[in-house]
């Protein structure tokens, strides 16, 4: 049983294929929306890697970190559609390099 | 009243207090109750303290609380009441409570009247803090507490700069010799392992013999304390300048009781100073050296107010040689006539300038006799009892400290001559005030003659110097008893003769003109100490050239900020880096996140190189 | 030997869903596919031993923060522009570096998980331990999270008012 059971480390490339993919998806898009999505895909993707090793060593702390990861996770997308709705109200558009400005 | 004693200081700090927050809401007739009335209080409740305690002379301990606690230091609030603090508590309440009285018309059109009185009654409560404190650590924060309510009140009238100068000075001069305590009562603690007096006392005398090294570099410190708060060599420079103040306070806090916390401080200790014969012979040495030289700048200066801050100097000089002699009663006895006849005449000067237009020079005031009748006498019998004219307050008092002097062994006859000649200048200069200001010509005419509620704090006070001297004060527990022989009648004779003699001189040089002294003071050599007493022997300028210059030099080479210039560089530095840097600043997320990246992918790659193992 | 081929079926769909939702266009379309993922990803959890994450994925991120996106997709109202917009802004010319720079990345955490051994799991992991871990020695870690929730339930509500006072 031991030995047939998922082995850790093709977990965790799962993991790091999913960051590097929201990563990436978090580079190229533009509209603030897509923006967000890469940021949950990385979370979770970072949420996998902790649960892999929780299991791995057959503790209940990866599990807690992926519920820690998970209030942070509501939290700012709480807030981030907030900002989503408040940018599509002001500038007139969603996309990233339109709210570029700064002031202050 | 014993389970009560909090309330004495309690009272003018509530009022105190109370002034400070409800002023504006306040109408002049509740500030003048407040003000005066809770010090009038405090000395009911003193008096009838006063009447408990005779009736039972033990000492009072009252413990209120634990004020901090840290290993071994734990000071408590408490209170110690014994016959020296009783006399100290009667003229901080009494006195002050006619001072008060009398400042409630002097201060009546001044727009602070409620600030004056505030500061006024948080001195007073500070004060009596300090007689009742029964460890040096409460004492201390009483000390203190009386040396702020001094510089709030010499620089009173903070408009014009001066004032604030003279009460910087005070205020500093003084903390050169409170520094010098603190480093004392550090010292007596780890030595003695307490503050309690008592017990502290007690303890120095079962650990130390007399003549040890340590009691009278503890003493010393105290000394330079006392000397600091009680304007003795070389820190008297502030007192003069105080004068800045309100001339009420001036009469309570710079002559009747602040400057007088030296003397108690001395007397309160005297059980440490007992074990050191030298500190006590350094006590009475640099009495008598203040004494002699306060008086003979007293001779000279002109304004009213100078002249009876250093008779005041010389005074307490007195009480200092009455205690460095061991007469511990008679320079109490001496503190608490000198209070009263000292705020008389400085209440009595106060009201010469509340009529005068503020008028501060002698020469320009005289043959006030019959203008203000009732300040004349007060000044009358004021200057007898400075002058220690025989059957006034100060006669008793002086007698007693110059026979005592004479009976110490080796250097008794020699203080007891210079407190002798002390005695003459002191009836010179107070008999020269009086004839210059109130006999002669008019050369100022006053514009009124003072109300009642100056009056009375006067005719009180004159009654109080006259027959002061027959007090008997609950002492005899308190310090340790003086073989009182009686020494050659000569001396006594000569005791008394001696300020009639300057009375006499006074007469001769200013009033009658027998004597004259015109070619004499015309010359370079009169002309030049004339000069050097009227600078008070230069001790001003000697501090400037010695102290204040070079500071003052050393600021301005400072002024440049040498150091701060390495600083600046390294700002600009920053400056000019923060400047390439804010380039990179463009607002565009996805290039702040590609950095972020390539961030992390070069800080993994140095990770992998560095330190391949810990990854 | 059956844990072994759910796991690779799951990852699998997980990788695909994923690289679909952050090629679309249209940003519903992108949000059906982030939820396959997600509960690929929970399959994934359910296989290595923590079925209670797996339900928690479930339950709160492929359900109540995905339906938030969805709500807020709605209210923007974005339309066939957007949509055309989006594909225009997805150039190769645009993706090519940012995903040299990932691949990089993908390198480093491949060399790094290289050297890993073991299997992913050691057992089910129940409901109960986390419960017990989370409200013993993580309590503080709660409060902390509580706080944060708290945090972003005020600044959303804020954010979402109609308007904001300016210069403020």
């Amino acid at each position: 049983m031991q030995e047939l059971a998922v082995p850790l480390n093709h977990v965790l490339l799962v993991s790091s294929l999913l960051f590097c993919i929201g990563m990436l998806g978090l580079m190229i898009r533009r509209n603030i929306i897509f923006i967000l999505m890469s940021l949950e895909v990385m979370l979770n993707a970072s949420a996998l890697a902790f649960i892999a090793a929780g299991a791995h060593w057959g503790q209940p702390d990866g599990q807690i970190m992926f519920m820690l990861i998970l209030s942070v996770a509501a939290a700012e997308v709480a807030v981030g559609l907030g900002l989503v709705l408040q940018v599509q109200r002001r500038f007139k558009s969603l996309d990233m390099d339109d709210a570029n400005r700064m002031r202050g | 009243m014993r389970d009560y004693i909090w309330l004495i200081p309690l009272l003018p700090l509530i009022s105190s207090i109370t002034l400070m927050i409800a002023a504006p809401r306040l109408t002049h007739k509740i500030i003048t109750l407040l003000g005066v009335g809770s010090v009038g209080m405090a000395a009911v409740a003193t008096c009838a303290l006063a009447i408990e305690f005779v009736g039972n002379p033990n000492p009072i301990e009252i413990v209120l609380w634990t004020w901090i606690h840290v290993a071994d230091l734990a000071p408590r609030i408490a209170f110690y009441v014994d016959g020296l603090t009783l006399v100290m508590m009667s003229v901080i309440t009494g006195v002050g409570f006619l001072i008060h009285l009398f400042s409630s018309e002097f201060m009546e059109h001044d727009a602070s009247y409620a600030r004056y009185f505030a500061y006024l009654n948080m001195f007073v409560a500070a004060m009596l803090v300090l007689v009742l404190a029964d460890n040096l650590l409460l004492l201390y924060l009483g000390w203190e507490g009386v040396g702020v309510c001094s510089y709030l009140l010499v620089g009173f009238w903070y408009q014009n700069s001066a004032n604030g100068h003279a009460a910087r000075k005070a205020f500093i001069v003084t903390r050169i010799g409170d520094t010098a305590m603190a480093v004392g009562l550090l010292l007596l603690f780890t030595e003695l392992g307490t503050l309690d007096i008592q017990s502290m006392i007690s303890s120095a005398n079962s650990e130390w013999e007399i003549g040890d090294n340590l009691p009278t570099i503890a003493c010393l410190l105290l000394l330079a304390g006392a000397a600091g708060k009680s304007a003795q060599l070389p820190l008297h420079t502030w007192l003069p300048d105080a004068m800045a103040g309100p001339t009420p306070v001036s009469a309570l806090i710079h002559a009747a009781t602040m400057v007088t916390a030296g003397v108690y401080l001395i007397a309160r200790t005297h059980g440490l100073f007992l074990l050191s014969p030298s500190a006590m012979t350094a006590v009475a040495v640099l009495g008598l050296a203040t004494s002699l030289m306060a008086a003979f700048t007293a001779l000279v200066q002109t304004d009213i107010k100078r002249i009876l801050a250093y008779s005041t100097i010389s005074q307490i000089g007195y009480m200092f040689l009455a205690l460095g002699v061991g007469a511990w009663t008679a320079g109490i006895f001496h503190l608490m006539t000198h209070a009263f006849f000292k705020a008389l005449l400085f209440l009595g000067s106060g009201a010469i300038i509340h009529c005068l237009h503020h008028e501060h020079n002698i020469f320009k005031m005289g043959g006030l006799r019959r203008r203000m009748p009732v300040t004349f006498w007060s000044f009358m019998i004021g200057s007898a009892a400075l002058a220690a004219l025989p059957m006034t307050s100060g006669f008793f008092s002086k007698d007693q400290i110059l026979l005592q002097a004479y009976q110490l062994a080796s250097i008794g006859p020699w203080l007891w001559l210079g407190g002798l000649l002390g005695a003459l200048l002191t009836a010179v200069y107070s008999f020269r005030l009086v004839f210059i200001v109130f006999f002669g010509a008019v050369n100022t005419e006053p514009d009124r003659e003072i109300g009642w509620r100056m009056a009375v704090p006067l005719t009180l006070l004159c009654t109080l110097s006259l027959v002061g001297g027959y007090f008997s004060l609950p002492l005899t527990n308190v310090f340790p008893t003086v073989d009182a022989g009686h020494p050659a009648h000569w001396v006594e004779v000569i005791s008394v003769a001696v300020p009639l003699l300057g009375v006499l001189l006074a007469y001769g040089l200013f009033l009658g003109r027998q004597l004259k002294l015109q070619p004499w003071m015309e010359g370079q050599i009169g002309q030049a100490i004339r000069q050097f007493w009227f600078s008070g022997w230069g001790v001003d300028q000697l501090y400037n050239s010695l102290l204040v210059q070079p500071y003052s030099i050393l600021a301005g080479m400072l002024k440049g900020e040498p150091i701060d210039r390495l600083y600046n560089a390294i700002v600009r530095l920053n400056q000019t880096l923060h400047q390439w840097l804010s380039v990179t600043q463009t607002g565009r997320m996805r290039w702040y996140i590609a950095s972020m990246v390539f961030g992390l992918i070069f800080t993994l790659g140095i990770a992998f190189n560095v330190a391949p193992g810990a990854i | 030997m059956l844990e072994i081929i759910l796991f690779y079926l799951a990852s699998g769909v997980a990788l695909a869903a994923t690289i679909l939702a952050m090629t679309r266009a249209n940003a519903i379309h992108a949000l059906i596919y982030l939820i396959v993922s997600l509960l690929a990803v929970a399959v994934i959890f359910f296989l290595v031993g923590a079925p209670f994450a797996a339900a928690l994925e479930i339950v709160i991120y492929a359900g109540a923060i995905m339906v938030l996106f969805v709500f807020v997709i709605m209210m923007l109202n974005l339309g066939e522009k957007g949509d055309a917009r989006e594909r225009q802004w997805l150039q190769p010319r645009i993706w090519s570096g940012p995903a040299v720079l990932s691949l990089v990345l993908l390198c480093e955490l491949l060399y790094l998980i290289s050297s890993i051994e073991g299997s992913a799991s050691a057992g089910t992991v129940t409901a109960k331990t986390v419960g017990i871990a989370l409200f013993g020695p993580y309590v503080i870690a709660v409060e902390l999270a509580s706080m944060l929730l708290l945090a972003g339930l005020v600044g959303s509500f804020h954010l979402g008012r109609r308007t904001l006072e300016r210069g403020s």
